[in-house]
């Protein structure tokens, strides 16, 4: 019966349907915020949006942002080199410890450094040694860079695992030195990931208002949040967002353009797995003492602020409730996270294998819906679903797909990443052998994108499970997540109450951090 | 055989009893967490039998969504702040209270369009660091904190309602002119911004600050975590812009279809229970004629009954002059 198939290049029209539909829905925000923007009045616009003095709030946070990228750098990829291609590559709990941060919600890591200076801080109780809290820029900086510096971390070090063992050695044998051969072979391959992860971190930093408002850092998302919070107007808001969108857009393009036409995939017979490790010799201490510091940090400090504050109160009669927001915050974090890798499958898979102008822009919609201010974007979804889809409105799936699009490009990164890595050639042999391209997917590219889409799967998840705004926007009335709880007692300055349930968020997705991210290392 | 007839129809009228008396929901936003105000929505649903659905969130995001949902919301009620309950007012969203359920809050509180009513009551305060400013050196007013003496030892949180509020009062005393005057003069002795009350607070203890410009609950709930915080608050003298009173309040929204169970709502946290439960465990002051604060918070309760500044609760709406007034301050 067997058809003759071709090599045809025809995008296969079940897929691009799919990753169509994300694109649209990750878009609607956007249709919304323009919708909300038509209704401004040009000279209102001009005094409040066009105001010199946003120009240097936007200054304010392109500082910011690139701070947190160049601190994440310097932070993630000695790290990732560390647990990948040294000794300590063999010790599997150093990467879920390196993965956790991701887990601490902004506004905790932020409320936990704070607590550390000053007068009546930890330190000074502790040691009777009084030092100035941290705050302003460096403050905003560091405490972004220590809960997402994981990111970056996870995508180098799937990067550098999926590199072929025999590159370097390949490199070597040409006569390069290691150094050379790190820079010219090995550092290149970490391009992609470290562009995308880039990326993610970067809007993510544009947008963030939690941690900066807390550091008192002057940023562009404090004009946002004051039209919305102190004006209760959304036309001017939207105006402003869109500002914000606009230089994300330019963002997500300059990305798009520098990813273009580059291959890093293995042409020949390839082992993956990365070299073997290298012993550290002398320079054993010094990792530790970073590993030490940088998990003091970005975990021991947090975690032991929660600790702090829990054992100033009784745990067992909050456990029933402990218990039901657990659950409720399961019942929408994993639905939304298996969506998210579901769409990021179609969305990268459809880019990679089939580049042209349509997929590469479905391809960088996620992140136009990442960047939009979350209030905006459960505002729009409330606006859309109250009148597309009344019927689902205030529903849990209604919040799971809300959650499940706007941190679609968490899962997009990781799993371009990994089509990147795997030869088109090896499908292109499926379908040469007669499989139909679904087939040819799920028997060859599918277990090789497996890892990329349950990395992205898991960052997904664990962020949906700190996430605020949509979730006390679209959730149903009674529904409280661990991260809504949180919210409810740290604005009442109740902090003793609150521990629980952030430690809570930690400890449910340190399984998740173990089990998926921690697991991927052998493909 | 017959017992168990008779068992099987108790338990069936018992569960159709329990269904009838179920049957009348509300559903409720408030920007009033969860935290704070839980225990008392329980206590009414078990009390009335009516069930009361609630979106708990903070104040912008809910007014946002109230907004966006416009007469479609699934809302019978908000509850937030003086600010937010204006602004859906003007927005057309609230529908006017019957005068019975008005007429439960004391006159001084009552907004004049009837759109809403306060149920709870608190004070703007001087918070300070009583080991770096000695009680005889605290401000004869507010207007005082613009004194070289205070340079950058002061606290405030533009962005937060509490603050714009007590600005709108400002205005209202002091007029347009001397109003931008002072918040210019606040801005140039180098007043530090802060995102809200607790960071204060919070700041206060560090050391940052000497004295900050609170709502007055907050460092209650410092002092119930540890009596030894080492910070203390206190009013301005009587008439004092500084010692503006501010309201927790609830508005009846135009979408709602179940306006009489959400009216009982309202009475329940107007009558002494209810009125009993905020000055108990929120540390507010009650809106209502007929109730009395209990010890905790009776002596500031009584303070800022007497001190407060002859300005009216339903005055204080024009939240756009107000932020007009700092964005040309610099403030915001």
């Amino acid at each position: 019966m067997g058809r003759p198939r071709s090599f045809s290049h025809h995008r296969p029209l079940g897929l691009l349907v799919v990753a169509g539909a994300a694109g649209a829905g990750v878009l609607l925000p956007l249709i919304y915020l323009l919708l909300r923007a038509m209704e401004a009045e040009w000279g209102v616009v001009q005094e409040l949006v066009f105001r010199p003095r946003n120009l240097y709030l936007l200054g304010n946070t392109l500082g910011l942002t690139a701070g947190v990228l160049i601190m994440d750098t310097l932070i993630a990829v000695p790290l990732a080199w560390l647990l990948t291609r040294t000794e300590l590559a063999t010790r599997r709990w150093l990467v879920s410890l390196a993965v956790l941060p991701l887990a601490i919600p902004g506004y905790v890591m932020a409320t936990a450094l704070l607590g550390l200076g000053g007068g009546y801080g930890a330190l000074a109780r502790l040691t009777g040694l009084s030092v100035p809290r941290l705050g302003g820029y460096w403050g905003a900086l560091l405490c972004i860079s220590l809960y997402t510096f994981p990111y970056v971390f996870i995508n180098v070090r799937t990067a550098l695992a999926g590199l072929p063992r025999n590159l370097e050695e390949a490199a070597r044998s040409l006569g390069y030195t290691p150094r050379a051969s790190a820079r010219r072979v090995v550092l290149p391959q970490l391009v992609p990931a470290l562009l995308s992860s880039w990326l993610v971190v970067g809007l993510y930093t544009l947008g963030d208002f939690g941690a900066v408002s807390l550091m008192r850092y002057e940023s562009f998302s404090y004009a946002i949040y004051l039209q919305y919070a102190g004006a209760f107007d959304r036309t001017y808001a939207a105006w402003l967002a869109l500002m914000l969108l606009t230089l994300a857009g330019g963002i997500v393009f300059v990305h798009s353009r520098l990813q273009r036409g580059k291959s890093y995939h293995a042409v020949g017979s390839a082992t993956p797995g990365g070299a073997s490790p290298a012993p550290l010799g002398h320079l054993r201490w010094a990792a530790y003492a970073y590993l030490l510091i940088l998990f003091f940090l970005s975990l021991g400090v947090p975690i032991g602020t929660l600790g702090f504050w829990l054992f100033q109160r009784p745990l067992l009669p909050e456990l029933s409730s402990l218990a039901s927001s657990a659950i409720d915050t399961l019942s929408v974090a994993l639905p939304a996270a298996a969506l998210a890798g579901v769409l990021a499958a179609a969305v990268s898979y459809l880019s990679v294998r089939w580049p042209g102008k349509l997929t590469q822009a479905l391809a960088g919609a996620p992140y136009i819906g990442y960047a939009t201010p979350p209030l905006a974007f459960g505002l729009a979804l409330v606006f859309f679903g109250l009148r597309g889809v009344p019927w689902l409105y205030q529903t849990t799936a209604l919040l799971s797909l809300g959650l499940a699009l706007h941190l679609l490009a968490l899962a997009v990164g990781p799993v371009r990443s990994t089509l990147l890595q795997t030869p088109p050639r090896l499908e292109e042999g499926a379908r040469a052998l007669g499989r139909s391209w679904l087939r040819a997917f799920l028997e060859v590219t599918g277990p090789l994108m497996g890892r990329g889409v349950l990395a992205g799967t898991a960052l997904v998840c664990i962020v949906a499970m700190k996430e605020l705004p949509i979730t006390i926007l679209l959730a149903p009335p009674g529904f409280s997540t661990l991260a809504t709880q949180v919210f409810s007692y740290t604005s009442e300055a109740l902090f003793a109450q609150a521990a629980p349930y952030a430690l809570a968020i930690v400890f449910l997705a340190a399984p998740l951090v173990t089990y998926t991210l921690g697991r991927e290392v052998n493909g | 055989m017959r017992i168990s007839m008779v068992l099987v129809l108790s338990v069936a009228l018992l569960f159709v009893g329990a269904h009838a008396a179920q049957s009348e929901e509300i559903t409720l936003y408030s920007a009033r967490a969860q935290s704070l105000v839980g225990p008392l929505v329980r206590a009414f649903e078990q009390e009335s039998g009516i069930q009361v659905r609630v979106r708990y969130g903070a104040n912008a995001q809910l007014v946002g969504q109230i907004m966006e949902e416009g007469l479609r919301s699934p809302a019978d009620l908000f509850w937030g702040y003086e600010n937010s309950l204006s602004a859906l007012a003007k927005a057309g969203l609230l529908k006017e209270l019957p005068d019975d359920i008005l007429a439960l809050a004391r006159p001084a509180y009552r907004p004049q369009d009837a759109m809403w009513v306060p149920t709870s009551i608190r004070v703007r305060t001087l918070a300070y660091s009583p080991d770096r400013v000695n009680q005889q050196d605290l401000p004869g007013t507010v207007m005082d904190l613009a004194d070289p003496r205070w340079e950058a030892r002061v606290g405030w949180a533009p962005t937060n309602a509490g603050f714009q509020t007590f600005v709108t009062g400002l205005r209202l005393i002091l007029g347009e002119e001397e109003t931008l005057t002072w918040l210019e003069k606040m801005r140039a002795n180098r007043t530090k911004p802060y995102g809200n009350n607790t960071a204060l607070i919070q700041a206060l203890a560090a050391g940052e600050i000497d004295v900050a410009l609170v709502n007055h609950y907050y460092l209650f709930r410092f002092l119930e975590a540890d009596p030894d915080f080492p910070v203390a608050q206190t009013l301005f003298p009587e008439g004092d812009p500084g010692n503006l009173l501010l309201a927790a309040g609830m508005g009846l929204l135009s979408s709602s279809s179940a306006a009489e169970p959400a009216q009982e709502f309202i009475e329940y946290l107007l009558r002494q229970e209810g009125q009993a439960y905020f000055t108990r465990e929120t540390y507010e002051f009650p809106a209502a004629d007929h109730a009395q604060p209990v010890t905790s918070v009776a002596e500031i309760a009584d303070d800022a009954a007497r001190l407060a500044p002859p300005v009216h609760l339903g005055e204080l709406s024009d939240l756009g002059g107000t932020l007009d007034l700092l964005r040309r301050a610099g403030v915001l």
